[in-house]
């Protein structure tokens, strides 16, 4: 983090549930899949979090609500000191000029029938920021700060490169000046050499422009480098928060053990020495979700009470969170902790009483 | 059998063109490289580089038109796959060679129970019939991991996962324990634990049967943990092959090089990352020199003009670069 601020957003018991119809076509049965499922979050101005899980998990959902770009069940967004939750569809409208999104895949989130001058562009015109020439210099400006020859200013979209639909995007999203930008999956669509060219990009952009970002992926190395906080999400909760440089030499929490455990390592000294983790089975489903620790089913170290309570994220060591009642701060080692020992049972029964 | 190096598979001076409106597009444009049995041969390369259509072709999956083996020997166990009949190509694809794509859906046919598609393959091949064919289906399904295969071999694909399907398709390839397996981004549409489930299966597979595999990933670290040897491929051409420790610690190519460093390290702060610029190339209109030479920091004026030659640096170890045993001597030099 550069410097500790008030947060920028502040995420409190956020929930995004969507009903899903029954097993069989005329069952009538109404399921819930709980995409968000009570996340409390701060992101502080300047800085990057990181959000890392894998697919299903709700990380995707988490940026779109707070963007309200789909909507939340429960819970407060508070940007600043105002709940985006509580407003109308033309107060958040006016709102999204400092809320920003870019999406992973730059072929899908791009007009094919619009030229680059014209995608850039449009967003300055729908909050009337500039028109006429004006335009055009704030287009060209943005071209040249996101990489792009102002010569592809009448191309179309499909007329260029991954990597290069990918700046196009993030200027569009630059155009307002906004403040907040959620970068969902921005380069995992990629190839290895343009990931590192998109990466560094944003980097420049987030201190030429003091922006704040909310770094959605399932690449844990990118999420690494990029990020100065890191949140895991399994199943619709974050189960570990952390410094990016601590959670990743020292995670706590058994899943973003076996999470970091199982990313490749480009030395082959370091794979064929490491002991890896390999979880069994899939993730459970988010309709369904195993009851009081969600990833009991697949932890190596769940004891009977995991299956009762449910863990709350606390403080383990400092500025580190994770939920799980088998670690403490007086033993944050899973792997030392004595079997049967759970001192968060008492912690998790406190909230529950509460 | 294989032939007097121990390889069980040859290529040589492959080209593969395909006629577009745009021209006609080298993909593939003379490669050469040897798998020896039992060994795992990584390929790695970005999108273009001619990775999936090197190994298509290694099966004849190349539509023709509008593409076109142009050249070049494919020899499988002694034998060139070039000059196979369709028939005799047939006999050999999905028996002595299978292949896994990225997407399991791909290659499963949605409608047709898994049961069913996985006893099509050794009735085919193995000569079983049904009863055998059935048991044979069950016991591989078991093997590659799937609880309760016999209650679920009568699903249809859609009832499975991501990783539980592409599973199935491992269990497909190998009911007929090939020789050869090729792997072409077996892990890339997976999460990252489901990944490593999964590469650890092939692995485990590999040593129980002694196969020989070939695993084509972007992925640098999955190339790491999994291979003997590597070749990095660029714009239809080998950029540079190793021994897998080789390639990483004293990489003799620029491209190589770059891919390397570009690839963020968790154990430690970077500030900025190392970047190629630029873009890939377009394999419609390369340039005469090296195709690689406006991207490459190490670049001089031949580099435009001359197409480089293929430096052999070690016995194992070649580069195509003008300038590879320079590269060479610096890697090796700031180990």
């Amino acid at each position: 983090m550069n410097e500790i601020a008030q947060p920028l957003i502040s995420i409190k018991d956020l929930k995004v549930h969507f009903p899903v119809a029954g097993r069989g076509l005329f069952s009538r049965s109404k399921q819930v899949l709980r995409a968000v499922d009570g996340v409390d979050l701060s992101i502080h101005s300047g800085e990057t979090l990181g959000l890392v899980g894998e697919s299903g998990c709700g990380k995707t959902t988490l940026g779109r609500a707070i963007l309200r770009l789909t909507e939340p069940t429960s819970g407060q967004i508070l940007f600043r000191d105002q709940d985006l939750a509580q407003l109308s569809n033309s107060q958040m409208r006016a709102q999204r000029r400092k809320l920003q999104i870019i999406f992973q895949d730059p072929y899908a989130s791009l007009n094919p029938r619009m030229t680059v001058s014209q995608i850039i562009g449009e967003p300055l015109e729908t909050f009337r920021l500039a028109s006429g020439d004006e335009r055009k210099r704030r287009v060209r400006e943005l071209m040249d700060m996101v990489g792009l020859s102002t010569r592809f200013l009448k191309r179309y979209p499909h007329e260029f490169s991954g990597g290069q639909r990918q700046r196009i995007g993030i200027a569009r999203a630059l155009a307002v000046d906004p403040e907040f930008i959620v970068a969902d999956e921005p380069i995992s669509a990629l190839d290895v050499s343009i990931q590192a060219q998109i990466m560094n990009l944003l980097a420049r952009l987030r201190n030429q422009k003091r922006l704040t970002y909310l770094f959605i992926s399932h690449d844990l190395r990118a999420v690494r480098h990029v990020s100065d906080r890191i949140a895991v999400m399994y199943l619709g909760k974050i189960v570990e928060l952390a410094e990016a440089r601590s959670i990743y030499a020292n995670p706590l929490m058994p899943y973003t053990k076996a999470l970091i455990s199982a990313v490749p390592v480009a030395d082959p000294k370091v794979e064929t020495a490491r002991r890896r983790i390999v979880l069994t089975g899939d993730v459970p489903s988010s309709i369904n979700p195993p009851s009081g620790c969600r990833f009991r089913t697949r932890c190596p170290y769940a004891i009977d009470a995991c299956r009762d309570v449910e863990p709350q994220l606390v403080q383990i060591k400092p500025n580190h969170f994770a939920a799980c009642i088998r670690i403490s701060a007086a033993e944050p080692d899973i792997e030392r902790v004595r079997p049967g020992d759970a001192p968060g049972l008492r912690l998790a029964s406190i909230a529950h009483s509460a | 059998m294989s032939d007097d190096n121990g390889n069980l598979l040859s290529v040589r001076d492959l080209r593969v063109y395909f006629e577009t409106e745009d021209g006609s597009v080298r993909a593939v444009d003379g490669i050469s490289f040897d798998v020896k049995r039992g060994e795992t041969l990584g390929i790695v390369g970005e999108s273009g580089s001619g990775k999936s259509v090197a190994n298509l072709s290694l099966m004849r999956l190349i539509p023709e038109p509008p593409g076109k083996i142009a050249s070049g020997s494919i020899s499988f166990d002694g034998r060139d796959v070039l000059r196979l009949s369709p028939s005799e190509i047939r006999a050999l694809r999905g028996k002595r060679i299978a292949m896994i794509f990225q997407d399991p859906m791909t290659s499963l046919n949605p409608f047709m129970r898994v049961s069913k598609q996985l006893m099509e393959v050794t009735q085919l091949h193995l000569g079983h019939t049904k009863r055998q064919a059935r048991a044979h289906a069950i016991a591989m399904l078991e093997h590659v991991g799937i609880p309760d295969a016999a209650e679920r071999v009568d699903s249809y694909p859609h009832e499975f996962s991501g990783g539980m399907r592409q599973r199935v398709i491992i269990a497909m390839a190998l009911s007929c324990q090939p020789e050869l397996l090729i792997a072409d981004e077996p892990t890339t549409a997976l999460d990252v634990t489901i990944q490593a489930q999964i590469l650890e299966l092939i692995k485990q597979l590999k040593s129980e049967t002694g196969a020989s595999v070939i695993l084509i990933t972007h992925d640098l670290g999955v190339i790491a943990g999994m291979t003997d040897h590597v070749i990095v491929m660029y714009a239809g051409r080998v950029f540079e092959q190793a021994p897998t420790r080789e390639l990483f610690e004293r990489p003799g190519n620029p491209y190589t090089r770059g891919l390397l460093r570009s690839v963020p390290d968790p154990t430690e702060d970077e500030g900025t990352l190392y970047q190629i610029p630029g873009q890939p190339p377009d394999l419609a209109h390369l340039p005469p020199g090296c195709p690689f030479a406006s991207r490459c920091e190490r670049a001089e004026e031949v580099c435009q003009k001359e197409f480089p030659p293929f430096v052999q640096l070690t016995p194992s170890h070649q580069s195509l670069c003008h300038f590879a045993n320079e590269v060479y001597a610096e890697t090796g030099a700031t180990r």
